[in-house]
């Protein structure tokens, strides 16, 4: 039954074609990156070493890849059983992130062919070894635990079965590798106290990218459900999404509390109205990423209702977006400023960063066409 | 051996020989350059310049006073660009200097992002780019031959010595016995937990391009977060096996009281 009105997605429609024309210019940006090097095709310089692809892509990406492992241990540790139709979608969006996460530090670093060094030559001292290996470990966790529904569409029952037997450790092994993860990307910029702004530097790095991706992860698996109700006709569970919804609240609320409390004890609340351009930053990150959702999240109207939660959604994933953009991008300008460097990506890196988020697009597209992403829950009761 | 320089800029006249030299030893290429604001040429230190001489025009003892103060890497005592990299491409040698292993390096610039000073450069217009920094000439060091720039140093500002503490000590000693010359600051006596460079100056060293830089050990820092790791794993595992156990029981007496 489910499967017809799988088949009712349309592989070409505006939206594809729209998609389709970013990733053939996108690719070609791409190409130039690799036969013109990293000075010809970015704005990238020696005093600023690291811009949209570290803070857009790879923090930003990775962020938004939380759902997986949130769902993961919500569905096979806490045997949340509710949430079980939304962990293939949200497993599967992880998957691709973290894919276009290694493919974003691929072109970003230096020697992209070199990109399997850490795992062998190890610096037990760099948070860059730890996040590489990380890397490395989750995505093949991520491809164990979307491999169900490859198997089932290729006809390997036996396999999908095992594998499926085996969630419970996978999912456990993917819960420590995020949690660690997704702490580590904050640790990336513990070694820089006198260069990031003190908005956004703390010893809490860690602990603060931690809680922001799990909020960020609620959003991207509650906003692809709706999206997947509104375009590809999925019937979507308000169950489901009134208990993301609580959930992001309550993480949400967390977040809030740090994020004042840093404030307070770091810079001082006026460091956030001084009118800088970093203030302002932070303003918006703020105001967009935390203080708003929460305002709406605590209604219990807005938790009920399907397009005020993608609301909440689209608030959440632009404020941590931002954040980590600040992060990476804006609270690090200053330190470069003072020594006479500014910085704006070209289109190059613009293009490249568009090409990234189109793939991934086009790639949940495709594989929902294909596989048996959205109509699990259905399948499941078959057994 | 430590190996350490005392870089007394009072005494140094500008002629940039070490410049010269340095680019010799290691056979960088000249590059084009134009004239700026100073005389200080290259403008700023890149993959192709380890060292530079930055001129600084400034009053000491109410007169005109030309500070020439001498940049390069300075090989901390805990570099932070060491403990940043992945793939331990760049190492602190037991004599002393900081030293790059082209082969194993990834091209990320953690170095680059971490480094106190921004020493460590990228040679951005290449494909195969390697990061570049002062050397401290290591090999012309297990020779038992002095740096190229101190050798051919013809003030005596670059001055080279095997031990730190040598060097501090003939520094206080300058500073004490001519308290009026210079200012009463070692600059990488504590700069990043300590360095192997050691500057001498008579302007205040932010004026002659010497930011300044917390005492803090950097990789300290990362280490407090690493080595809470095994804590981490340990919490994850038990919390989610428990979790696992718990609500999984609480959903089979579920299933056995329906």
């Amino acid at each position: 039954m489910m499967s017809a009105e799988r088949h009712e997605i349309k592989m070409f429609t505006p939206l594809t074609t729209g998609l389709l024309i970013i990733i053939i210019a996108g690719a070609v940006s791409v190409y130039k990156r690799l036969a013109l090097g990293l000075g010809a095709t970015t704005n990238l310089q020696d005093d600023f070493p690291w811009g949209l692809w570290i803070g857009f892509d790879v923090l930003g990406g990775v962020a938004m890849a939380a759902g997986g492992f949130v769902i993961a241990s919500a569905v096979y540790l806490l045997n949340m059983k509710k949430y079980k139709p939304i962990a293939r979608p949200a497993i599967l969006t992880a998957f691709l992130g973290y894919l276009l996460a290694a493919t974003a530090i691929f072109l970003d670093i230096g020697h992209p062919l070199r990109l399997w060094h850490p795992a062998v030559m190890w610096q037990i001292n760099s948070i860059m070894f730890i996040v590489a290996i990380h890397v490395i470990l989750y995505t093949t966790v991520l491809a164990m635990e979307s491999s169900p529904m490859f198997f089932e569409k290729i006809g390997l029952k036996g396999v999908q079965k095992f594998v499926e037997k085996i969630m419970m450790p996978i999912a456990l092994f993917g819960t420590l590798l995020s949690t660690l993860h997704q702490s580590s990307l904050g640790a990336v910029y513990l070694i820089v106290p006198e260069k990031l702004h003190p908005l956004w530097y703390s010893q809490t790095l860690p602990l603060g990218f931690l809680v922001s991706a799990v909020m960020m992860g609620l959003s991207m698996v509650s906003f692809e459900s709706i999206l997947s109700t509104k375009f590809f006709r999925h019937p979507a569970n308000m169950d489901i999404l009134s208990g993301l919804a609580r959930g992001s609240l309550v993480v949400t609320g967390l977040y809030f509390i740090l994020k004042i409390f840093l404030l307070v004890k770091g810079p001082g609340i006026a460091a956030a109205f001084d009118g800088s351009m970093e203030a302002k930053m932070y303003l918006l990150e703020m105001a967009v990423g935390v203080i708003f959702p929460l305002i709406l999240l605590v209604l219990p109207a807005v938790r009920k209702g399907m397009n005020s939660i993608l609301l909440v959604n689209c608030l959440v994933i632009f404020g941590i977006v931002i954040n980590r953009m600040n992060v990476g991008v804006f609270g690090m300008l200053r330190h470069a400023k003072g020594r006479g460097i500014s910085y704006f990506p070209t289109g190059n890196e613009i293009m490249v960063t568009l090409f990234m988020v189109a793939a991934g697009i086009f790639l949940f597209k495709f594989a929902v066409k294909f596989f048996n992403v959205l109509s699990h829950e259905e399948a499941e009761e078959v057994h | 051996m430590e190996a350490s320089f005392l870089i007394d800029t009072t005494k140094c006249i500008g002629c940039r020989g070490c410049q010269v030299a340095c680019k010799q030893w290691n056979q960088n290429n000249a590059e084009k350059t134009s004239l700026g604001q100073t005389f200080t040429n290259p403008p700023r230190l890149n993959a192709r310049t380890y060292t530079n001489i930055a001129f600084f025009e400034g009053e000491h003892g109410n007169k005109l006073f030309w500070n020439f103060a001498r940049n390069g890497c300075f090989h901390c005592k805990k570099p932070a660009c060491v403990s940043v990299c992945p793939v331990a491409a760049l190492i602190k040698t037991e004599e002393g200097p900081v030293i790059y292993r082209a082969e194993r390096c990834i091209g990320c610039r953690y170095c680059m992002l971490a480094c106190p000073f921004n020493i460590p450069k990228f040679e951005w217009e290449k494909i195969s780019p390697r990061i570049q920094k002062c050397t401290f000439c290591y090999e012309r060091i297990l020779d038992g031959k002095l740096p190229a720039c101190a050798k051919t140093c013809p003030s005596g500002t670059i001055h080279f010595e095997d031990s730190i503490e040598k060097n501090l000590k003939e520094a206080r000693k300058r500073i004490s016995e001519n308290s009026e010359k210079y200012v009463n600051h070692i600059y990488g006596e504590n700069e990043a937990g300590g360095t192997s460079v050691l500057l001498l100056s008579a302007l205040p060293l932010d004026q002659i391009g010497f930011g300044k830089v917390s005492e803090q050990v950097l990789p300290d820092l990362t280490w407090k977060y690493i080595s809470g790791i095994p804590a981490v794993i340990g919490v994850v595992l038990a919390a989610g096996i428990g979790s696992w156990i718990i609500t999984r029981r609480n959903k089979n007496m579920d299933k056995e009281g329906e």
